[in-house]
């Protein structure tokens, strides 16, 4: 209700003042833009282009870190060794790692794809190990007298156990991975929704920009609902709990 | 040869001040196969120590733990623990039956074959019907009897119950320790059991093994031999049952007051 005023607002403000029109331009005009980028397949191309980067980066991510965080969560040597270094590169913004990347690999797929990697690692890195390593001793301890070699107790049991704090993770990770390669695109892109943002941009054309930005906004929402659905199809057992819980 | 042998076991834990505390002065003891063996002493004697380390989940500071002949230096692969928390050891991932299948697939039997046996087991702990339940929608008891079938599942010769029943209300107790009764008649396992209820010792076991304050010794073996099947009434209204009970507890009493 409140969000259709603000777009009425929105709408007749922008019409009434010329001014405006430049750097805010009616909200029926951006939809207007919108339908005839996606229609004429342009903007569709460069939406396909940023989801594909991100998907690459966000199951690579998600992989790496899922693993990485559970070998040094579970194994207390390995966490010794790493903790600096993870506490030295953890409160680092991500995104100054672009330029960097850049530097290494120039511009391209490669070099936003490895940013966002990076960027994602972290909330599922720290929420798996966090989990691991908040099991409670008497799980694992289960998991032992079953005379289970490690790997089989890493797989049914931790595994499992921190699966809660895993998916906690990588919802925040899908967030942080659209940034980042949204993000990549601006600076050093030549394709893909931040690339076409920035570059409508400059080319003072705002209501293309606008439809951009409205489109990786819902790229965003869709992959947000996708990931709530599949966490409650993983996580149909706590459900029930949690639901217990809060009465 | 005995089935299990514990010799001269001791286990000192060091505190994080430098301190040690020695929870298991020495123990040593003889279970036969089939045994019904329950392990009495005051709280913080070293009980779940003692079970932990025959269970091989800790290591021994001296002496050790023989099964078949074998020494046991990490989780051995015919003897399950089943922990006091059941609430901690349950797999709440898991279903009821997703549970006791876990014992099964830990004996090596592949996803579908063990169904039956699961089922069964679950229908002998007394729970058919709750198989497609969550741990969490079931009560403390019911819980226990969950965990109790996932160790059978596992078809170990030895079972070792840490205080299964200590977090349970006083009835759950009495119909719990029958069904435990149950199960062991019909599968004939090795039990080895820890209480702090005395009596609860005396109507289960065919041994009791007395454990001194800390650092524990064993100061005394009794053994039990009412007839079998036990009853909650028979049994316990004997007026041996009472004697027993009694001399157990003075003894627990005089071991306290020593320390």
């Amino acid at each position: 209700m409140l969000f259709a005023l603000l777009l009425l607002m929105w709408e007749f403000g922008s019409r009434l003042s010329p001014a405006l029109q430049s750097y805010l331009p009616p909200v029926s005009r951006i939809f207007r833009s919108l339908a005839e980028l996606v229609i004429s397949g342009q903007l569709v191309s460069h939406l396909m282009i940023t989801l594909s980067r991100f998907l690459q980066g966000y199951l690579l991510a998600a992989s790496i870190a899922v693993i990485l965080g559970i070998v040094l969560g579970y194994f207390r040597l390995a966490h010794s060794l790493f903790e600096a270094v993870i506490e030295f590169l953890r409160p680092m913004p991500s995104v100054a790692i672009i330029p960097v990347a850049v530097l290494l690999l120039g511009i391209g797929d490669a070099m936003i794809v490895a940013v966002t990697v990076y960027a994602s690692v972290w909330p599922v890195l720290i929420n798996t190990m966090d989990g691991v390593r908040h099991l409670e001793r008497t799980l694992i301890d289960t998991g032992r007298t079953f005379a289970l070699n490690r790997r089989k107790i890493l797989w049914l049991v931790v595994l499992p156990a921190a699966a809660p704090y895993i998916v906690t993770g990588l919802r925040i990770s899908l967030s942080i991975a659209l940034i980042l390669v949204t993000t990549a695109e601006m600076i050093a892109g030549s394709r893909g929704l931040g690339f076409f943002i920035l570059d409508q941009e400059r080319s003072m054309n705002s209501s293309n920009m606008y439809a951009g930005v409205i489109l990786v906004s819902a790229l965003g929402y869709v992959l947000n609902r996708l990931f709530v659905l599949g966490e409650g199809w993983a996580m149909q057992w706590r459900r029930g709990m949690l639901a217990q819980e809060s009465v | 040869m005995p089935l299990l042998e514990v010799q001269n076991l001791s286990k000192t834990y060091r505190q994080m001040g430098g301190d040690t505390t020695v929870a298991i002065g020495e123990i040593s003891c003889k279970i036969e196969p089939g045994e019904f063996v329950s392990f009495v002493g005051p709280s913080g004697c070293g009980k779940t120590t003692l079970l932990m380390s025959i269970a091989g989940l800790i290591a021994p500071s001296a002496g050790q733990v023989i099964i078949h002949g074998k020494e046991v230096s990490g989780p051995p692969p015919n003897l399950v623990l089943v922990f006091q928390d059941f609430n901690k050891s349950l797999f709440a991932w898991r279903s009821v039956l997703g549970n006791v299948r876990f014992g099964l697939e830990a004996r090596g039997h592949r996803w579908r074959q063990g169904e039956d046996k699961a089922r069964s087991l679950i229908d002998l702990v007394g729970l058919k019907g709750f198989e497609d339940h969550y741990p969490w929608e079931l009560s403390g008891g019911m819980q226990q009897r969950v965990a109790i079938a996932r160790a059978l599942a596992y078809e170990p010769e030895v079972l070792l119950m840490d205080e299964p029943f200590g977090s349970l209300d006083a009835l759950t107790r009495l119909e719990l320790e029958d069904t435990v009764l149950q199960l062991w008649e019909e599968l004939r396992t090795t039990i080895l059991f820890i209480t702090h209820d005395i009596e609860e010792a005396v109507y289960l076991s065919d041994r009791i093994l007395l454990l001194s304050q800390r650092p524990s010794r064993i100061i005394e073996e009794l053994p039990i031999d009412f007839a079998r099947p036990r009853n909650q009434v028979i049994t316990r209204s004997q007026p041996r049952f009472m004697e027993i009970r009694n001399c157990i507890y003075q003894r627990i009493r005089n071991e306290s007051a020593l320390s």
